[in-house]
């Protein structure tokens, strides 16, 4: 009794209660890649990049199509286009229910027509959420439709990457979307009109082995890893550990494999000025500067 | 003629072959006429091999699609095309022995065929990567695509393999890009591209030589996204469910066509390919030549604009 009577005594709160009851639990987000932890009004700010480490989280579809386009110009286009269930695949039509009603999507890419610091844009953005981004019927029309739109129009793309493959539920149909695509974009580079590509973690299989690889500019955020196979199916066929880094987007422009890393914060600016450079280069040979 | 019959399926085939071997044996070793017993047990044999291939299930026709005696890209290359020169390396990195590909004649046309190879035994195997390719040989592909185009003649394609390679140095020189780059030029070659599924369409390793005017597929082959294996896997953890997932991915001959996404079924002997190779080829090169001839007749800017039709064609999608 003595011991215990002792012992309560030299309990004491160690923090000001005040202080911690003034913010609420859910204000607070902790980076998982290095534990720092900071108002989440913080990380948000910095377009989901952890302050301390610069992890680049996962942005939302949403939020790039809000990083890359002027205020209030963004007109979504094709969007009632939804996936069938062509090979009636098990539990596909329940599993793209569900995906719908998570996301608020029809599927797994946005697509619109938008301006860009004042010029037009078509944009794409898939969004990883939606069955992991994987590429079926209804991501591939959509991207094939604004690469042909922008061919005609002569209206540059832009097209926010993000997919673990092709959408196994669709069978070949899905690996067809691959061709699809890429015929689309080759009318685009036939007409010269610019296409770049940005790659977001993670970047792989069906997309990374067509419209992925094939803008004018590839970009990448950092840390995305971006490759054609999962690491899972290297690892077993090579029967070894990875090096380290491997496949991110570092090392893939280490490797050549992509133009740049651009850091979320200078993704808007840096695509904005590349597609002035690209316009430029196309106005300077077709239409030469009137005499005075 | 004792035919290697690998395939678990082909069980009571292997079992009415020993019969008769056994048979002949027993004949010569005691001077018995056995001819009208062997005929009997070989009608046998051919009805029961008919049975047995005309009713396949998905997944055992994946089994013939992979079988080990299947003829290969190579075998095609010597029996049906002459004057074969094999050209060599992407002029960037090394030759890879996974595609082969040259000038060939067919019926005369000089032609550029190109293909996946496997290897019949293991050492050969491990030079030809079981038909896996890495980067390079992809670039080799359309290095040699692009030299047919500039020189008017018909590519022909042959597929065959498990998947492009996934290693640490395909992923270092760029897999992704290499499959890719092929994908979009082949959309917009300006000469004819007939592709033949003659075994394993694994995925974008097999897109990556397969965008064409016309797609065949030989009636045993199957082209699929991802292997029953690894689907199986990924759906239910459990890559011995893969029958279940051949089932599901629609990945046979019948399947493509229904999808709308081949052209035409090249038929094989009964028995598959392997059972009689020649008979094969036969049926290749007749494909082939009524092909090449019909795409000849068109333009090259019209075919370019057909393909990026056909293409732009294929998907399957609700418009509200």
């Amino acid at each position: 009794m003595a011991v215990m009577a002792w012992f309560k005594k030299e309990r004491k709160p160690r923090t000001a209660p005040r202080e911690r009851l003034e913010i609420p639990a859910d204000a607070w987000e902790k980076c998982e890649s290095c534990g720092h932890v900071d108002i989440r009004e913080k990380f948000q700010k910095a377009l989901n990049v952890c302050p301390e480490c610069n992890t680049h989280k996962r942005f939302s579809a949403e939020e790039y199509v809000e990083l890359l386009t002027d205020e209030g110009s963004w007109r979504e286009l094709y969007a009632d286009l939804k996936s069938g269930d062509p090979l009636h695949f098990e539990h596909y039509a329940d599993r793209l229910i569900a995906a719908q009603k998570k996301t608020g999507a029809s599927d797994a890419i946005y697509t619109g027509i938008a301006k860009l610091d004042a010029r037009p844009l078509h944009l794409g953005v898939m969004n990883f959420r939606f069955m992991g981004g994987s590429m079926g019927s209804v991501v591939g029309e959509k991207i094939a439709r604004l690469a042909r739109r922008s061919a005609d129009k002569r209206i540059p793309m832009v097209i926010v990457c993000t997919s673990g493959g092709a959408r196994m539920q669709e069978g070949a149909l899905s690996l067809m979307q691959m061709a699809k695509t890429s015929s689309a974009i080759s009318l685009m580079k036939q007409a010269a009109v610019p296409y770049i590509s940005i790659l977001t973690d993670p970047t792989t299989g069906g997309v990374s082995a067509s419209f992925a690889m094939q803008g004018d500019v590839i970009l990448a955020e950092p840390g995305a890893v971006i490759g054609f196979a999962g690491q899972r199916v290297i690892k077993q066929t090579i029967g070894q550990d990875l090096p380290e880094g491997f496949q991110t987007a570092e090392f893939l422009l280490e490797k050549g494999q992509i133009d740049d890393v651009v850091p979320r914060a200078s993704l808007r600016e840096t695509t904005s000025r590349l597609l002035q450079h690209m316009r430029g280069a196309k106005i300077k040979t077709t239409a030469p500067e009137a005499a005075a | 003629m004792a035919i290697a019959y690998a395939l678990d399926f082909e069980k009571p085939l292997a079992e009415l072959e020993r019969q008769i071997e056994e048979l002949r044996r027993i004949g010569d070793e005691r001077g018995i006429d056995v001819n009208g017993e062997i005929g009997t047990l070989e009608d046998k044999l051919a009805i029961r091999r008919g049975e047995i291939y005309r009713s396949l299930t998905p997944m055992q026709r994946v089994q013939v699609a992979r079988h080990p005696r299947r003829p290969y890209t190579l075998d095609y290359l010597s029996s049906i095309f002459t004057d074969f020169i094999e050209l060599h390396g992407d002029r960037l990195f090394r030759d890879d022995p996974a595609i082969v590909g040259g000038w060939a004649r067919l019926n005369r046309q000089s032609v550029m065929v190109i293909g996946h190879q496997k290897g019949r035994d293991t050492k050969e195997n491990i030079k030809r990567n079981f038909g896996m390719a890495h980067p390079e040989g992809y670039r080799k592909a359309l290095r040699l695509m692009q030299a047919a185009t500039r020189f008017h003649a018909p590519i022909i394609t042959l597929i065959d393999t498990p998947g492009a390679y996934p290693g640490l140095g395909a992923e270092e020189r760029g897999q992704s890009e290499a499959l890719a780059r092929n994908i979009l030029e082949m959309s917009a070659l300006a000469t004819p591209i007939v592709s033949v599924v003659i075994g394993e369409g694994g995925s974008g390793g097999a897109l990556a030589l397969g965008v064409a005017d016309r797609v065949l597929m030989f009636e045993n082959s199957v082209y699929s996204v991802i292997s029953p294996e690894g689907c199986a896997t990924i759906l239910w953890k459990d890559a011995t469910q893969r029958e279940r997932a051949a089932d599901a991915l629609k990945l046979t001959a019948d399947d493509l066509i229904r999808l709308g996404l081949v052209d035409e079924i090249i038929p094989e002997p009964l028995g598959g390919a392997h059972f009689d190779p020649d008979a094969a080829g036969e049926f290749l090169r007749a494909a082939l030549i009524k092909t090449v001839n019909e795409l000849n007749k068109v333009r090259p800017e019209k075919l370019v604009r057909r393909r990026h039709d056909k293409y732009a064609a294929m998907g399957s999608y609700a418009d509200a």
